[in-house]
């Protein structure tokens, strides 16, 4: 029997969560994006919680977890970037300007800076294929970012 | 009525009942489309088409695209095209493809000649491989039982339909996206970390060598070569009924005496039987049964019933995994396997007058977790296992190879004594409904101090996942309860739960048909009619065998009188008995 710490707070949020679906296991997405959007990501013994609660295996979970992008089992940043990596965006220079993210901030995609503050993620299409290419911080969205732009963006959050 | 529709097949007209799939009415003329993901065990209702491979393409007539005819129905005025050149050289580059992202180490690999994804390369005449890609590279994880080396992996999935869907284990899933895709236990953990019961189910139907056993036949070949061991094997019921089909004899066909004459050959120093532990284990459970009766029916509410058998090592972990709140409720007493090994390293050491350390035991399953059991502490005296190693079936037969005998024609030998002489009681435990049919047997003369007319109990046999029957006990009427395969135990299991069930004693066996159709046995290659044969087998040994209860097993009683005392006496419960753990992670 082993034994995995999570904290009651966080437990009870989480039954919370998962019985505002009905502990469906078909919710299981949902499920998932409330907790992401509660606790930032879905570590380990988060999944091992809403497996039990669901009733599905915790394979299972980590099976969907790893599938969609959009889940992370890593924390973000206070600012999460998101640069995007659609065809109108690539075409338009959006690696290099992912690129440009990594050199600033010395942090590969998918990681967090040591400061906590900033993540680097890449997304497939927002929707605003006209403003490629486009860069999301939170909930703001950056159009026909150019590779010289990208130290001003970050300054903005540096203050 | 079932509605018929007409269509062609390979210019042949054929009519078929609608919801048919091209695969299946193709069959039906004898157009057999080759397939490699797909997977459908009849007799034990499994199936498994998410038409993944692409190698059972085929052309039909107005449609763009190449339709996979493992799950594509049929409809009314198709045209379809098997073996066209378009659908022919779209097989063979998909198997080329496949086959870019796989390790050419064939000659090396625990299953070349066994291999699906071999013989179907082979068969589409596969002789170059034109693409050149990225190649998967995934650590190697080893367990006690099942070994998964990833880089072999087609994605055929078919592990996951059997971890999830029949046994409803949830060991594994397939994880992450695109190239990255593969089938892993969750967080990519070890085997050994995760659910798995070691069913072995998953390694019964993988078409490559991605999932195998470990592997003990280089350690057995040392032992057998050191002259201060005395090695002793035991061989498990359902090893008899199958070996020979490793050697090209047809299904159902017993070997126990050409058996036992080559593991004389190969230099065992006893060779003994599991089906001796096994009328023993009937002493010990048949005992416990009807003790835990008696106080159940005095009203005692300490004492729970059903009592549920506790052979198959893998539903011993699928319980102590997912159902640990119940872990009182199976029978106390040890599977064969470790009876033999107790009784051997004590009662049988002392006999042969060798200490303990000097023997080795052996056993031969067709099973892929009794490999795991054999490890665990409390089969252990100061850190000496009861049964050193487990071998498959599978390995047996290829021991059998490299000492070059000629199976087929060997005489047969009779197993040594005292622990080689079993009852037909012993012999039907390799099947479903067997152990509880042998428990009754026995349970059912002690109980009413009777002789049983009719030994065989022919309501508990069958290939039903879920069966149920009644024996009438002198005016009372048992409930028995039986299941084979976990998902199937699982319902049970929640029935005891919640409070419904019905029965008196469960039997539950973790691999669909029992132990013959194990994990550690000649591989079906998706013909599962394979394993009502070697049933068929086994009940034929049993009926053919002069004493079929466990109780009157003459070198049983000797066993008793010598050594043992009386069934769930003091000495019993200490050579022969165990506990269960919870293994179930809490969460806090």
């Amino acid at each position: 029997m082993a034994k995995i710490k999570l904290g009651k707070d966080k437990l009870d949020k989480l039954i919370e969560i998962c019985k505002s679906f009905n502990n469906e296991s078909s919710e299981l997405i949902n499920v998932l994006h409330q907790t992401q959007k509660n606790f930032g990501y879905i570590p380990a013994e988060v999944q091992e919680v809403i497996a039990r609660e669901l009733n599905v295996s915790v394979a299972h979970v980590y099976g969907v977890v790893t599938f969609y992008s959009f889940f992370t089992m890593v924390p973000k940043g206070e600012f999460p970037i998101s640069v995007c990596m659609g065809t109108a965006c690539y075409v338009r220079g959006s690696d290099k300007v992912l690129e440009e993210f990594i050199k600033q901030l010395k942090v590969p995609v998918g990681q967090l800076t040591e400061d906590g503050k900033f993540s680097i993620s890449c997304l497939r299409c927002v929707g605003a294929c006209g403003l490629a290419p486009v860069v999301t911080i939170g909930e703001r969205t950056y159009g026909r970012v150019a590779v010289g732009d990208v130290a001003d963006i970050l300054k903005e959050y540096q203050g | 009525m079932e509605q018929m529709i007409k269509l062609t097949i390979d210019n042949k007209d054929i009519e078929v009942v609608q919801g048919t799939t091209i695969l299946e009415a193709a069959k039906i003329i004898g157009v057999d489309i080759p397939t490699l993901c797909y997977m459908h065990l009849e007799d034990l209702d499994i199936e498994h088409n998410p038409g993944g491979c692409r190698i059972c393409v085929v052309e039909v007539e107005g449609r763009k695209n190449l339709a996979s005819s493992c799950n594509t129905k049929c409809v009314a005025g198709m045209n379809i095209k098997t073996h066209s050149m378009r659908v022919l050289n779209a097989r063979k580059t998909v198997m080329e493809l496949i086959l870019s992202d796989h390790p050419a180490d064939c000659l090396v690999c625990a299953k070349s000649g066994n291999c699906d994804l071999q013989t179907m390369a082979n068969n589409l005449g596969v002789r170059e491989i034109h693409y050149k890609g990225e190649q998967s590279t995934y650590r190697v994880d080893y367990s006690p039982s099942i070994i998964r080396d990833m880089d072999k992996c087609i994605m055929c999935r078919r592990c996951e339909t059997m971890c999830n869907v029949v046994q409803t284990v949830g060991a594994l899933s397939a994880i992450n996206r695109g190239f990255e895709t593969v089938v892993s236990p969750a967080f990519e953990m070890n085997l050994e970390k995760s659910p798995c019961t070691y069913c072995g189910q998953c390694v019964a139907v993988c078409p490559t060598g991605a999932l195998t056993e470990k592997d003990h036949t280089n350690h057995l070949i040392g032992d057998l070569a050191d002259p201060n061991k005395t090695v002793i094997v035991q061989t498990a019921p359902a090893v008899r009924a199958a070996l020979g089909e490793e050697f090209g004899m047809v299904p159902g066909i017993l070997v126990t005496g050409k058996m036992v004459a080559a593991l004389r050959n190969l230099g065992f120093d006893r060779v003994f039987d599991t089906d001796f532990a096994a009328d023993l284990t009937i002493m010990e459970e048949g005992t416990e049964l009807l003790q835990r009766l008696d106080a159940f029916l005095k009203g005692d509410k300490k004492v729970k019933l059903p009592i549920l058998t506790s052979c198959c090592p893998a539903w011993v972990n699928f319980f102590e995994h997912h159902f640990p709140d119940m872990k009182d409720i199976p029978s106390t007493a040890r599977s064969p396997q470790q009876i033999f090994g107790s009784i051997a390293k004590t009662y049988l050491a002392n006999k042969m007058g060798i200490k303990r350390e000097d023997m080795t035991v052996v056993s031969v399953m067709p099973c892929l977790a009794k490999k795991y059991e054999c490890q665990r502490d409390e089969f252990k005296v100061d850190g000496d296992p009861d049964v050193n190693y487990s071998i498959t079936t599978r390995e047996l037969a290829n021991l059998i190879k490299q000492a070059n005998m000629d199976f087929v024609t060997l005489p047969d030998e009779d197993f040594d004594n005292p622990l080689g002489e079993s009852t037909g009681a012993g012999v039907i435990f390799g099947i479903t409904g067997g152990v509880i049919e042998a428990a009754i047997r026995t349970a059912y003369e002690i109980y009413t101090g009777k002789t049983l007319e009719k030994v065989d109990f022919v309501s508990f046999r069958g290939m039903e996942g879920v069966r149920s029957a009644k024996v009438d006990f002198n005016g009372l009427e048992l409930n028995i309860g039986i299941a084979h395969g976990l998902g199937n135990a699982r319902k049970l299991l929640e029935e005891i739960r919640d409070g419904k069930s019905q029965y008196h004693a469960i039997e539950i066996m973790a691999c669909p048909g029992g132990c013959i159709g194990g994990g550690g046995q000649p591989l079906h290659h998706g013909d599962a009619s394979i394993i009502a044969k070697r049933a068929a087998a086994l009940y034929r040994e049993d009926a053919g065998k002069a004493i079929r209860k466990s109780h009157e097993n003459p070198y049983i009683i000797k066993l008793y009188e010598e050594f043992l005392g009386k069934p769930c006496g003091e000495l019993s419960h200490k050579l022969l008995h165990t506990h269960y753990f919870d293994r179930k992670d809490v969460i806090e």
